[in-house]
């Protein structure tokens, strides 16, 4: 039922993304789907534990949807099954299944192929009201499974920087952000187009808060510390660090303050450490933005914060009734 | 949409009810309690038979007063409370003791326990009662009568209430809190109490605060219950700063440290008892049965149950204790056919009974009838998340799903640090565990765990203890023999320095061998009393020992022990042997003869040291007999 209930709040997500980058996103989750629940199947039956019940708690395909959504829209069918693997095979089954993984396994998943194909992960195709050529379902298709491009169009002309790596790479040219900002790809606040994806979690996000699928400790104190961290460099330097605007809409930050910060399996369990814990991660994702190797920092951020939850959860125990602090 | 609906009207609740001190966490299951408050407290026919079993109570089996084939009046004592911690067992009506034999009670477990029954009369004749004049009469007096009026909490804690009412110098209470937040499911039977009986118990809580010497008193209700509120205002105008607190309706309210919170603001710390911060708390009930006891001389013999659930007719009823629950079913209309089990007490906190064919007890709040309808049975349990809804649940704010990983794995003393003990075992948890964990038994499981570990740590502390100071004795002893060696091993070198007895001539022939032979025999002699000594000292323990446990831990060290000890003899024995011999050497030497060897013994000393080599070798047999007898 939980995770059901993640997976509807999703879905005004990959609307949104589907609606930006075209329908290849629908691809995209339906082999990572297919990928998680053979490989969860498998690994159980390897493990002889029952299989129905695990598959039909969700779980596996939560973590699939995650990555795929995390992954670059017209990544190659490889890339999905070897990410999703990776996932619930190591990350997740390895550690003793449901419940058990002490780190986010589409984290996991997203981070292998980040340090594996770091060329492949960061090219991100434009969206369709700005490539020159943009692609249609079965283009994407083809793209996908046969890494055919239609006759005539180069990648060049379907691919273009995101605005974190762009602002990365403009800004090592000594440019303003100012001046980068003034870019086609930026929109409003983030990615021109993207920032309606990040919307569209956003409103999934608030839809799990009522549901009180989620505590509303970690989206806050994430979205908080980033938008705090980036207000305060900002605000000391205009001309070398973006503001919160762009932190906040840009990247995967509402997909992580609402969908993968919240995983409980692998976070703090205590109201307070979920506020470090989720608070840890904002920061970390503003550091590894600016100062790291990455575009973005969600997945490292979040996979450094897992690191940490022990020690988070066994300093903040909350005071028991009848006992002194 | 309803989330937002009762988000926002817990909002106003909270804003509204300023009063009262909300505690942590909380579940709201559905209420069931209007089914049984339709119909008045009802009386029940007299039974065929009663059947009381001895332990209604917390605390010490009460002593037995009566044998089969004794008349007994209505009211008249069976059993009287033994001990501080224990409760007297009264006639519920005239009638016969027809058996004192073991039966199936409604307990957990499902194990039967001394039980009186009662056959009935039909004349339901009271013994002559006394009725106590509570204002004049000194407080001891009051307690001391108290103690033989069986009165237990009547809630469901069934702790003797003359305990309750005592009041040390060292704590005096100021407020008496009464429970009236009956906050289980389908329990129905304070609510009816209260309704019906306002007056009594405004009178029973008089002589509490009276007994208690409370300058204020708080009674707490469940919002759920207006008629009840309302009935026990209007009643409670005659006592002295008393008041009546609604409090929201949350489970658990009704647990006693929980409803201090509530109507407070006052948290018990985790060590104390309420009573030593000035508070204490008694049932509705309960104080009702105070009232009775005091005003008409009448003892615990009845209470109030709730029948309901998959029943025709859910009912209240007053009950006579030892009456059969089917009586009980039938006065309900009866168990609809779909029945599937009975719970006894509330769905959160209640167990299933073993079989309706036990009687009712000083415990029975509420008899459930369950079927699959009411009660599904849950689903598999999967895997915990962590999703931290049994946490946010916790009225005591622990962390259940550590306490739930810690218990699985067996790190008990994990489990401690996370304040394990601290758990009341409310079921909020469990009740919404989205996994279907039932987490409520693994924290059983691990408090009786540890329970037991304590026990056995204690039971060794308790050996090593003996052990130290049986080494101790053994070592004092030691060094008292060498002293008397020492001394006795100076004489000795006295006289064979001057040997001018007739004797010593006389044996100069041979003196060597006449005194080796002495010397032989003394040690063996002395060796064979240690062994000897040892397996005594074994079967002493082993005698000694109040505990079986003790028994096994106690004598499996004393093995060695008596080895090392018989060793330590030895050494003695043969130091003392030797010096002697070496005196004797001396005065052979002084004699002009060449020692010789001891092989050249007679057939008649050969065979006294064969002797006592027998004796050894038995003796030795034994403390190696007593060592595997043990293992």
């Amino acid at each position: 039922m939980i995770m059901l209930k993640v997976l509807l709040a999703l879905v005004p997500g990959i609307v949104a993304y589907a609606w930006v980058y075209g329908a290849g996103i629908l691809l995209t989750l339906a082999l990572a789907t297919i990928t998680a629940l053979i490989t969860e199947a498998a690994i159980l039956k390897i493990r002889q534990r029952p299989i129905a019940p695990s598959l039909a708690d969700l779980s596996a395909v939560v973590t699939a949807w995650l990555l795929a959504l995390a992954l670059p829209p017209l990544a190659p069918w490889w890339l999905v099954v070897v990410g999703t693997l990776f996932a619930i095979a190591i990350a997740k089954q390895l550690y003793g299944g449901l419940g058990y993984n002490p780190f986010n396994p589409a984290m996991v998943g997203y981070a292998v192929l980040l340090i594996s194909f770091p060329v492949i992960m960061t090219k991100w195709p434009a969206p369709l009201e700005l490539a020159t050529t943009p692609l249609g379902l079965a283009e994407q298709f083809r793209y996908i499974f046969g890494n055919v491009l239609p006759t005539g169009v180069q990648l060049d002309a379907v691919t273009s920087a995101t605005p974190l790596d762009y602002l990365k790479t403009q800004r090592m040219l000594q440019q303003e952000v100012t001046t980068i900002s003034q870019a086609p790809i930026f929109g409003h606040f983030g990615a021109k187009g993207g920032e309606m994806v990040t919307a569209a979690y956003l409103l999934g996000g608030l839809y799990l808060l009522q549901q009180r699928i989620i505590s509303w400790h970690l989206p806050t104190a994430f979205i908080a510390a980033l938008a705090l961290i980036s207000f305060v460099f900002n605000t000391f330097n205009p001309a070398q660090f973006a503001g919160p605007g762009l932190h906040l809409m840009a990247g995967a930050t509402m997909l992580c303050a609402f969908f993968i910060i919240t995983d409980p399996v692998s976070g703090p369990t205590t109201p307070n450490g979920k506020l470090y814990f989720a608070a840890g991660a904002g920061v970390l994702t503003y550091l590894i933005r600016v100062y790291g190797g990455y575009p973005d920092g969600v997945a490292f951020a979040v996979l450094i914060m897992n690191m940490c939850v022990p020690l988070i959860d066994a300093h903040t125990q909350p005071r028991v009734f009848g006992h002194k602090r | 949409m309803n989330n937002i609906i009762q988000f926002a009207s817990k909002l106003i609740k909270s804003l509204t009810v300023s009063d009262v001190h909300q505690f942590h966490g909380g579940v709201h299951p559905d209420e069931h309690k209007h089914e049984s408050t339709t119909r008045p407290i009802a009386q029940l026919p007299m039974p065929e038979t009663l059947t009381l079993p001895l332990r209604q109570h917390v605390g010490y089996i009460p002593k037995l007063k009566v044998q089969v084939g004794d008349y007994v009046l209505k009211g008249e004592m069976l059993a009287e409370a033994e001990g501080t911690v224990s409760a007297a067992i009264h006639a519920p009506t005239s009638g016969t003791i027809t058996a004192i034999a073991e039966a199936v009670i409604p307990h957990p477990s499902g194990l039967p326990d001394m039980c009186v029954t009662l056959t009935p009369d039909g004349k339901d004749q009271w013994k002559p009662l006394t009725p106590i004049d509570w204002q004049h009469t000194a407080h001891n007096e009051l307690i001391a009568s108290l103690r033989t009026s069986g009165i237990v909490g009547l809630g469901g804690a069934t702790f003797p209430t003359h305990i309750k009412l005592r009041t040390d110098g060292t704590s005096a209470v100021h407020t008496l809190i009464i429970n009236a937040a009956e906050c289980e499911p389908y329990i129905t039977c304070d609510d009816m109490l209260m309704r019906e009986r306002a007056d009594e118990i405004v009178q029973g809580i008089a002589i509490a605060q009276h007994l208690l010497r409370a300058t204020k008193v708080v009674i707490g209700i469940e919002d759920n219950k207006p008629a009840a509120a309302h009935a026990m205002t209007a009643a409670s105008q005659t006592l002295t700063n008393a008041t009546v607190t609604a409090v929201p309706t949350l489970y658990p309210s009704g647990d006693a440290r929980r409803l201090i919170h509530l109507l407070l603001g006052v948290e018990v710390p985790h060590h104390k008892r309420a009573t030593e911060v000035g508070i204490q708390v008694f049932n509705v009930a309960t104080v009702l049965a105070i009232y009775r006891y005091f005003t008409f001389g009448e003892p615990s013999v009845s209470r109030i149950v709730t029948v309901t659930g998959n029943v025709a007719a859910p009912q209240n009823f007053e009950v006579l204790l030892g009456t059969p629950m089917p009586l009980l079913m039938a006065a309900a209309g009866g168990a609809k056919a779909d029945t599937s089990h009975y719970v006894m007490g509330g769905p959160m906190m209640g167990f299933d009974l073993p079989s309706l064919d036990v009687p009712v007890t000083k415990a029975t709040n509420c008899i459930i009838a369950a079927s699959p309808t009411l009660f599904a049975p849950p689903p598999p349990a999967q895997p915990c998340i962590r999703c931290t809804r049994c946490a946010d649940a916790c009225p005591v704010n622990l962390q259940p799903q550590e306490l739930y990983w810690f218990a699985k794995s067996d790190n008990f003393e994990k489990a401690r640090d996370y304040n394990l003990f601290d758990c009341i075992e409310c079921g909020c948890c469990t009740y919404v565990c989205p996994s279907n964990i039932p987490l409520v038994q693994y924290y059983r499981y691990a408090k009786s765990e540890i329970i037991a570990l304590d026990k056995a740590q204690e039971a060794a502390d308790l050996a090593r203890e003996r052990n130290d100071f049986r080494l101790a004795r053994i070592e004092r002893e030691k060094l008292e023999r060498a002293q008397k060696h020492a001394e006795r091993a100076a004489a000795a070198k006295n006289n064979l320095a001057q040997p001018e007895s007739a004797e010593a001539d006389k044996a100069a022939s041979n003196p060597d061998a006449v005194a080796a032979k002495k010397a032989a025999i003394a040690a063996a002699v002395e060796r064979a009393k240690a062994l000897k000594q040892a397996a005594a000292n074994s079967r002493g323990a082993e005698a000694d020992s109040e505990q079986p446990s003790l028994a096994e831990s106690n004598s499996a060290e004393t093995k060695p022990d008596s080895d090392a000890q018989a060793k330590i003899d030895k050494k003695a024995l043969i130091a003392a042997a030797m010096e002697r011999a070496k005196a004797q050497k001396l005065a052979a030497a002084q004699a002009g003869d060449a020692p010789k060897n001891t092989e050249n013994l007679s057939a008649k000393v050969k065979a006294e040291i064969d002797e006592i080599e027998a004796i050894r070798t038995k003796a030795q047999q034994m403390v190696k007999d007593k060592a595997s007898d043990n293992d």
